[in-house]
């Protein structure tokens, strides 16, 4: 186990030195840089600047000082905000988690319940809906369903606010602020919830379907248990015992935000950040967005693999 | 799967034969699943309606009226017209032609790189499984949306022209598509190389090409048939989200992604919302469609993965 969680921890690094690698030269020849778009500079000052935020020094020896940087636990700092790249992290990352919380929840709680009793139930109508609907989720565009919940019920009805999580130029505070919040977030996270939805009820429907066909199963309803104690004792545990496995593939969506969501619905969460930088050539902060979003998934992947250990002993690693 | 691998070594008259037994049993399995055969149909409509829909249309020109801008559907345009009064069903027509080659081309081209660096690497294994492998790792380790961002801004800087610019998002598409594809086919290699009846073709001293070719690949083609099936959809999905953010297929040619462009500026979004609509209805049908074909296909030929 220790010998291959050494190597395994060696080859992510390896993994995400060349994946840093890669990205920065695919950023440093993306068009243009952060000076270019900057119309109101004179050609000196723009030389200048590029000469003081080092942007004419030659693509290799950038990533050099960035990694050099990186290794000493300095992102660097954003051009366009001028705050380290780690404190601008830190003040968006919560509102994306909030998010991602809250919809991830809600799509396991959802999920389990409707899984379950589409399995129990398998072949029954309410199966057959569930399985159009699964479908439906999985084929969900996700930006053209968050524009046409926009505009249903934000736009024509004015049920829910169309974007933001606070009211502009509101001051609330308390309670008033938090109602607000949940008033802004209720549309992204029913997309979000509906998207992540399809694949996992699916999931816990055949693994229910599975363990529901098992000889315990049997033997439990012949010992004359009672049908709820089969379900919920007996089936369900093991239904979903091997679902922690995916909890590791969770990680980078958690924290790394949404870029489509929190675009559409102009939710101020890292994604978002990451697509206004985008557009303004950011590097620092593309390269710490992108890095961020890489480990989360290494990690997430080494995670999954040592809880599908776990959750199954027979497993070895 | 014994059948269909005995089938693999048979001369070209008894190949054809068994084959076409192989497949009717499959279509037979399969048109016993409604559903499936209903996102087929689907999914045959849609071809049909993009593909051949637009000869039947007087509108085709895409001529700029200015009496005609931003006319509420009618009967004339039965979607509407856009900012230039073009007829919006026509140019939904027009753009599934787009994005449904997108996706079938993209899709195609995932599959072979995928099919053939897997099946090298997990035929020879060694330093080419090594080689390939780790490519594979670490674009997976890079998150694709940002990857096709940056390719998509790249586009740009190398002035590719409008009418290029499709072939190689679906290019591009197909390049963060294809390590899944080659890892599964590097798994089943690595199980089919060690069977019987590859003992038998290494003792008739095949070639390598053959043993690939002729043995070994077309084992994995059903479980390839359902893979690319789903990977249709994924890649009309990603092609739309690229064109919507001005990264993909841009204008004058038209895509369901950077039709539904329109829903970025405010008055076309909250008071010309026929000219965003359909285009991502037009999406979610096509690509539900061809899920619930894949699925339904999936049952057939790969009856171990059942869910």
């Amino acid at each position: 186990m220790s010998t291959y969680l050494t190597k395994r921890l060696l080859y992510m690094l390896v993994i995400l030195f060349a994946a840093s690698l890669l990205i920065f030269c695919l950023y440093a020849s993306t068009p243009g840089d952060f000076i270019t778009g900057n119309i109101k500079l004179t050609a000196e000052r723009k030389a200048e600047l590029r000469e003081i935020y080092g942007l004419n020094k030659p693509m290799l020896e950038r990533y050099g000082i960035w990694m050099n940087n990186a290794f000493h636990g300095d992102f660097g700092y954003s051009l366009a905000q001028q705050k380290p790249v780690l404190q601008l992290f830190n003040d968006y990352i919560w509102n994306s988690f909030l998010l991602a919380a809250v919809s991830t929840f809600l799509t396991w709680v959802i999920a389990v319940i409707v899984g379950v009793i589409s399995a129990y139930k398998q072949y029954s109508w309410f199966d057959t809906l569930v399985m159009v609907a699964i479908f439906a989720a999985m084929s969900l565009p996700s930006f053209f369903i968050g524009l046409f919940l926009i505009k249903i019920l934000a736009v024509d009805l004015k049920w829910l606010p169309p974007g933001g999580m606070i009211t502009t130029g509101s001051n609330a505070t308390g309670l008033a602020y938090l109602k607000e919040v949940v008033r802004h977030m209720a549309l992204p996270v029913v997309v979000m919830t509906l998207l992540g939805l399809g694949s996992l009820t699916r999931y816990f429907r055949s693994n229910m379907i599975d363990v529901l066909k098992q000889d315990y199963i049997r033997t439990a309803r012949a010992k004359g248990l009672k049908e709820r104690k089969v379900l919920f004792t007996h089936a369900l545990r093991n239904a979903l015992l091997p679902a922690i496995t995916l909890v590791g593939f969770e990680l980078p969506a958690l924290f790394g935000g949404s870029l489509i969501i929190e675009q559409i619905f102009n939710w101020p969460g890292i994604g978002q950040l990451y697509m206004k930088s985008f557009g303004l050539r950011d590097y620092p902060l593309l390269m710490g967005f992108t890095m961020f979003i890489a480990i989360l998934t290494v990690i997430g992947t080494l995670l999954s693999d040592i809880l599908y250990r776990v959750a199954d002993p027979r497993v070895r690693l | 799967m014994e059948a269909n691998s005995r089938m693999t070594g048979l001369h070209e008259s008894r190949v054809q034969r068994q084959k076409s037994s192989l497949f009717r049993q499959s279509l037979k399995r399969l048109m016993k699943n409604k559903l499936a055969v209903a996102g087929f149909g689907v999914v045959v409509c849609m071809f049909v309606l993009c593909f051949i829909g637009p000869f039947f249309s007087p509108y085709t020109d895409n001529k700029i009226n200015m009496t005609l801008m931003n006319k509420a559907p009618n009967l004339q345009h039965l979607l509407g017209t856009d900012a230039l009064g073009r007829d919006i069903l026509t140019r939904v027509m027009q753009a599934g032609r787009i994005s449904l080659t997108v996706g079938l081309a993209s899709m195609l081209l995932s599959v072979f790189i995928g099919a053939l660096l897997g099946a090298i690497a997990g035929y020879y294994r060694g330093i080419a499984d090594q080689v390939i492998m780790r490519i594979a790792d670490l674009l997976m380790t890079i998150p694709s949306l940002p990857l096709l961002f940056i390719f998509g801004a790249l586009l740009s800087e190398w002035k590719v022209r409008a009418d290029y610019r499709m072939y190689i998002v679906m290019l591009m598409l197909s390049i963060v598509n294809w390590p899944g594809l080659a890892r599964m086919v590097r798994g089943q290699m690595l199980s089919l190389r060690e069977r019987e009846f590859m003992q038998a073709a290494v003792v008739l001293g095949l070639r390598d090409s053959r043993k690939l070719f002729h043995h070994l690949l077309p084992n994995v083609v059903p479980l390839l048939i359902v893979m690319a099936t789903l990977n249709i959809g994924g890649a009309i999905l990603s092609e739309s989200v690229l064109s919507f953010f001005g990264l993909g297929v841009m204008p004058p040619t038209p895509t369901w992604g950077n039709m539904i462009d329109a829903a970025n500026n405010m008055i076309d979004f909250q008071d010309h919302p026929w000219l965003w609509i359909p285009p991502g209805l037009s999406i979610f049908a096509t690509v539900i469609a061809i899920n619930i074909f894949g699925d339904g296909l999936r049952d057939v030929l790969d009856p171990k993965q059942k869910r």
